[in-house]
């Protein structure tokens, strides 16, 4: 059966974030021949809308409002259910991220509908759509699917392949008036992260250093090291607890859980709360001065040495034949 | 102030997960307050200490969650609620969104704080969800948390930004790893909290079929990702190893 499906695109700092891209391709799956309309919400957001139909959708609304410039739940869910309001869609798709996470319950429970979050990977039979999922933090995964109602899912970061992108492709883009009213959450400051602009969730490699890196001033090691291979900084809580970074990088069952190309688990021992949120990583690199460490029973690659005489090496390495 | 928390009784995060039959095996498994959910708690106690009222802390699941109820209680909140669902098949993020719904429904609310996220379902519905349901707002993710004069100010973490939100009680919050240091239970703590009251309802109590609660999604398998084998720890001079590794990175792993 062929369905109406709604993706919601994401914009920061003035692009598109690649999710917003995976879910157009996850909502093309679940429309089949079907229609997927990409929504974009924002100020000044509808000269962007062409690149999602490049990427796979077929028309796309916009709904500009200087009240949407920040993300608030309410002004979102205001501008997204005119939107449901007017196409009636079969199902919604969105990124599963700060936003994705926060408005797509919200939206649930206005809908009565269920709501698949963090999926992975989606396969459609006949009329059914199965989701899989992880759970205990990547530790087993579920297939789930919605019974009955709106087919409702945001999608993990770097899972589902995005589709070429097809500049021939073409479509309508008209513009949705909501008048966004009542906001009762007011943001009163912004204050961005000094650290590097990729973004834990959505980088295809991730250097992350544990306590053995011993001082906040070291991370510059692996900074430089992630600089060169185009990745973000991560670590494990124990480097966290020891302030030598913000808890924001942690990864673990509670902190981010991360699915990168590449890992580099560095002065990480492998304590199964860390590696609950990034074993699933396709390729995993441990540098470790004990060989004991739990690290190296799920690394794909092992150094034994001590970092501070490995991590620079490999940034001087990775430089020679990167560049 | 009225304070409540919404809690979940979860695996102990040392857990590993065995399947049989396509459910999570949980013979012998340790439990404890879901991560998150004890920074909620924290919270809650703070916010009492300073501003007065009762902390209320209340959890839907089965007749076992009463010990992680009481280890809240020991911690130092005034009052808990169990919930038993045993009643809904398929339950899902909807079914606890509406038992809580009805809970919620007829109480004096000011503040509703929950985890992030539940370290086994790992969803983080139930909080915005609930919000939505009570028609009041909420906010994720939150590192800090004050209130002052009906206000909430709090610090939400944004993938590593920070916003600084101001909103208007009733609120929902949901707690953040950072936001406090979460108190072990004393052992004074743990006497009083065995004479404290705990309250146990079922949907009848909150005037609820079965079928009003039944999940909107279903799950069709669980099962284990394939076990990672141990690679290769390379050998031989420092220099020879990060040229060999990086050359299988690229030639073998094919990921730079
Ligand atoms: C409820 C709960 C939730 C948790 N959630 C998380 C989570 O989400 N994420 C997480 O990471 N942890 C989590 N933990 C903590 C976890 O149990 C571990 O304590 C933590 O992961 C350890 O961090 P680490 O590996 O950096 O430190 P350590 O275990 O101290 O390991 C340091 C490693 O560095 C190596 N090393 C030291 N010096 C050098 C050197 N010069 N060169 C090379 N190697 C060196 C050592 O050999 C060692 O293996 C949680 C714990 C609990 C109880």
């Amino acid at each position: 059966m062929s369905k109406k499906v709604l993706v919601i695109g994401e914009v920061r700092d003035g692009d598109f974030r690649n999710v917003s891209f995976e879910a157009t391709a996850a909502a093309r799956e679940v429309a089949a021949d079907g229609e997927v309309v990409g929504v974009l919400l924002g100020e000044n957001v509808s000269s962007l809308a062409n690149e999602l139909i490049y990427y796979g959708a077929d028309r796309v609304l916009t709904v500009e409002s200087d009240k949407l410039a920040n993300y608030t739940p309410e002004g979102y869910a205001q501008a997204i259910q005119e939107v449901v309001d007017q196409e009636d869609p079969d199902g919604i798709i969105l990124g599963h991220t700060a936003i994705g996470r926060d408005v797509a319950p919200k939206l649930a429970a206005r809908f009565k509908s269920g709501l698949v979050s963090d999926a992975v990977s989606l396969e459609v039979a006949g009329d059914e759509v199965i989701f899989t999922r992880p759970i205990y933090s990547g530790k087993a995964f579920e297939k789930i699917v919605v019974q009955d109602g709106l087919t409702f899912a945001t999608i993990r970061p770097n899972n589902i392949a995005a589709l070429e992108k097809d500049e021939s492709r073409s479509g309508e883009v008209a513009s949705v008036q909501v008048d966004i009213t009542d906001l009762k959450t007011v943001i009163k400051e912004v204050v961005k992260n000094t650290t590097s602009g990729v973004d834990l969730s959505e980088a295809s490699v991730i250097v992350a250093g544990g306590r053995g890196l011993k001082d906040a001033d070291n991370f510059k090691l692996l900074d430089e090291l992630a600089e060169v291979l185009g990745g973000a900084v991560g670590a494990s809580r124990g480097a966290c607890d020891a302030e030598y970074c913000d808890y924001a990088l942690q990864i673990g069952q509670t902190g981010k859980v991360v699915t990168p190309d590449l890992y580099i688990a560095v002065g990480i021992s492998g304590a199964i709360q860390h590696v609950a949120g990034m074993s699933n990583s396709k390729v995993i690199v441990a540098i470790n001065k004990d060989p004991e460490a739990e690290i190296f029973q799920i690394a794909d690659y092992g150094i034994v040495g001590d970092l501070f005489d490995v991590v620079p090496k490999l940034t001087e390495e990775f430089k020679k034949v990167l560049v | 102030m009225n304070i409540y928390v919404i809690m979940k009784r979860t695996f102990d995060t040392e857990e590993k997960i065995q399947i049989e039959n396509g459910e999570i095996v949980d013979d012998g498994a340790e439990y404890i307050i879901n991560p998150y959910d004890e920074y909620a708690v924290e919270e809650a106690i703070q916010l009492r200490d300073e501003h007065g009222g009762e902390v209320t802390v209340v959890t839907v699941g089965d007749e076992e969650a009463e010990k992680e109820l009481r280890t809240a209680l020991a911690m130092g909140a005034d009052k808990a609620v169990l919930i038993e669902d045993e009643d809904v098949e398929e339950g899902d993020q909807y079914s606890t969104q509406t038992i809580l719904g009805a809970y919620f429904e007829d109480k004096e609310v000011d503040i509703i704080l929950g985890g992030n996220v539940a370290v086994d379902g790992g969803s983080g519905q139930v909080g915005p969800r609930l919000a939505e349901q009570l028609g009041i707002s909420h906010v994720t993710s939150v590192v800090k948390l004050e209130i002052q004069d009906g206000k909430a100010t709090v610090e939400k973490d944004v993938e590593g930004d920070m916003e600084v939100i101001e909103v208007d009680l009733p609120v929902l919050i949901t707690a953040q790893q950072g936001l406090n240091e979460p108190r072990y239970p004393s052992l004074p703590g743990i006497m009083k909290a065995k004479k404290k009251p705990l309250e146990t309802l079922d949907l009848d109590d909150l005037d609820l079929d079965e079928e009003d609660a039944e999940g909107k999604t279903k799950t069709v398998e669980r099962y284990l990702p394939p076990a990672k084998e141990a690679g290769k720890i390379l050998d031989g001079e420092l220099d020879d190893q990060v040229n060999e590794l990086v050359s299988l990175l690229k030639t073998e792993a094919k990921v730079i």
